[in-house]
């Protein structure tokens, strides 16, 4: 089996991991990125839209622009990025077993960085394995990196903004959407979204779910209900939609496995998509010398992950002695500025007080377990 | 108990509209054109404060605030059409001539529309409410990638046409 050895190395090639990537390869660490796919960026290539935010998060940008600007930015930092190539084991003394092209490696590094993502929950029902039945991030990557149209017609389920933001994709792709089902009595994602969405003429159907797809071979049609106060469907209020194609966008989850498998404690919070590990301020878990970043901590959106991998990536650095405790504190407090930014308001508030909770819950670990914590401005 | 309001709907309510700081008065939208910026929401976002060149529009520090026009200030240039990424702002002009108003909207399908093509004007909804002329197209690379659309309509309809139909597609 062949060595490889790096300072740092970082799991996952997307939002996170990249901009972990640039923070500990700018500050001199030796940086070995690894991501199964065959291209880098993960998620951040398929947003073809405006991003929202602040100027510092570059609001009003398309996504795969702030992609490439931040490729180019690792690039030039130094890093190894390793493509094709699958993690498929982690263990406590910080090795990892990595297939590429074939051939095993060994990887050992002194800080490991998971920034693994997520990965999009699934929904059964009548007809819901008929081939046109698929996750909305499918949909999203078939029209907008291999240039696809899944199909002509589609309804979609979920109206948070993956599903809104996929609906408009598929439209702007030249497919025809039509309606959004959602089964809570209200819209999910941000306002501006669904109007964009209504303004199209497409009816959002909320506090409605879908009860079955039916087709011989195929997706052929649709049929949706009302739900009542209890979720319960309510007879005689079926519709149908002649469609080829159901995108579901019912939510995400955390690609934990390596987390689990690392040793790490893990926190249960629902809004962020289940099982979530714990980790401090620096983004480091129960296991020493074990970072994580982005929507494996907890799903959020791409923003908060850039900002979470810059934090980790810093953190990394400074344990390593690449930055001083001055430099990454000065770093880290612009860092966790942003962050805050970011889970403020209406859609952000829930979200900066389970982050909060998670943090806190690692203090409470690291006491019971009669460790230091880590460094806190 | 169908319910009211940019939350059930997607489309912000009447009261909603009344209350954005960035709608500018009845007023100001018949002496020309001037943005309407629909944003109901607290989001993080502020495009649109810095994209305006005559400090028009304002949200401040906290950047969940909603943004607030300036009427005076604004001149109608339509530079933060293009810059809002939720696409919540139009140019509203209810002064074009006697009997026409103009809106600017932003528009990122394809095809586009010429200009004098007649087209389905809709409305916030997306229902079509009267037929609209089309003024002019742009689509500076300043825009990055969405086009904002000047569309003639009947004055009476101003307060409700925000955008157009989208063409069908060539295929092939």
């Amino acid at each position: 089996m062949k060595v490889l050895t790096a300072d740092v190395a970082i799991i996952g090639a997307g939002s996170a991991g990249l901009s972990a990537a640039y923070q500990a390869a700018s500050a001199g660490a030796d940086v070995l990125v690894i991501d199964e796919n065959k291209r880098p960026g993960g998620q951040l290539f398929k947003q073809i839209h405006k991003f929202f935010g602040s100027r510092e998060h570059q609001a009003g940008t398309r996504g795969y622009i702030i992609g490439e600007q931040l490729l180019q930015k690792v690039q030039e930092s130094g890093a190894r990025v390793m493509l094709d190539s699958l993690v498929y084991g982690l263990l406590p003394d910080k090795s990892m077993g990595v297939i590429s092209d074939g051939v095993n490696y060994s990887v050992k590094a002194k800080k490991i960085i998971i920034a693994a993502g997520a990965k999009e929950n699934y929904m059964a029902f009548p007809g819901s394995t008929l081939p046109g039945v698929m996750g909305a991030g499918a949909a999203q990557t078939m029209i907008n990196v291999n240039r696809v149209l899944p199909g002509k017609r589609v309804l979609m389920v979920g109206s948070g903004n993956v599903g809104l933001i996929v609906s408009y994709q598929l439209m702007q792709a030249g497919a025809d959407v039509v309606g959004i089902v959602e089964g809570a009595p209200k819209i999910g994602g941000y306002g501006v979204h669904a109007g964009k969405i209504r303004r199209a003429g497409v009816p959002i159907y909320v506090g409605h779910t879908i009860k079955r797809v039916f087709g011989k071979e195929e997706v052929e049609g649709v049929e949706i209900a009302a739900l009542d106060e209890h979720w319960n469907m309510i007879p005689g209020t079926e519709q149908t939609f002649d469609v080829d194609t159901v995108c579901l966008a019912v939510g995400l989850n955390p690609m934990t496995e390596l987390v689990w498998m690392v040793g790490c404690q893990f926190d249960f919070i629902p809004q962020f998509g289940g099982h979530v590990p714990l980790h401090d301020a620096n983004m480091e878990t129960t296991v020493e010398g074990v970072y994580v970043a982005g929507d494996v901590t907890g799903v959020e959106e791409a923003s908060s992950a850039m900002e979470e991998g810059n934090m980790a990536g810093v953190a990394a650095a400074e344990a390593l002695g690449y930055l001083t405790t001055e430099e990454a504190a000065q770093k880290k407090a612009q860092i966790r500025q942003r962050l805050n930014t970011l889970r403020s308001g209406v859609f952000g508030e829930g979200r900066r007080k389970n982050k909060e909770k998670q943090i806190a819950d690692m203090e409470i670990y690291r006491q019971q377990n009669g460790k230091e914590s880590g460094s806190h401005e | 108990m169908s319910k009211n309001g940019i939350i059930y709907t997607g489309v912000p309510s009447k009261e909603e509209l009344a209350n954005a700081p960035g709608v500018p008065s009845e007023k100001r939208m018949l002496e020309g054109r001037v943005a309407c910026i629909e944003c109901v929401q607290g989001i993080p976002c502020n495009p649109c404060e810095s994209a305006c060149k005559f400090g028009a529009i304002t949200i401040g520090e906290e950047i969940t605030n909603l943004p607030r026009i300036n009427e005076e200030k604004c001149v109608g240039c339509g530079v933060c059409v293009a810059a809002c990424p939720g696409l919540a702002i139009t140019i509203v002009n209810k002064a074009f001539d006697e009997g026409e108003a103009t809106i600017d909207f932003p528009f990122e399908y394809i095809p586009l529309p010429k200009e004098g093509d007649i087209v389905d004007a809709v409305s916030r909804a997306g229902e079509v409410v009267c037929k609209g002329r089309i003024v002019s197209v742009k689509k500076p690379k300043a825009y990055a990638g969405t086009a904002v659309i000047s569309m003639a309509i009947p004055k009476v309809y101003a307060d409700e046409v925000r955008s157009m139909k989208r063409l069908p597609r060539q295929e092939g």
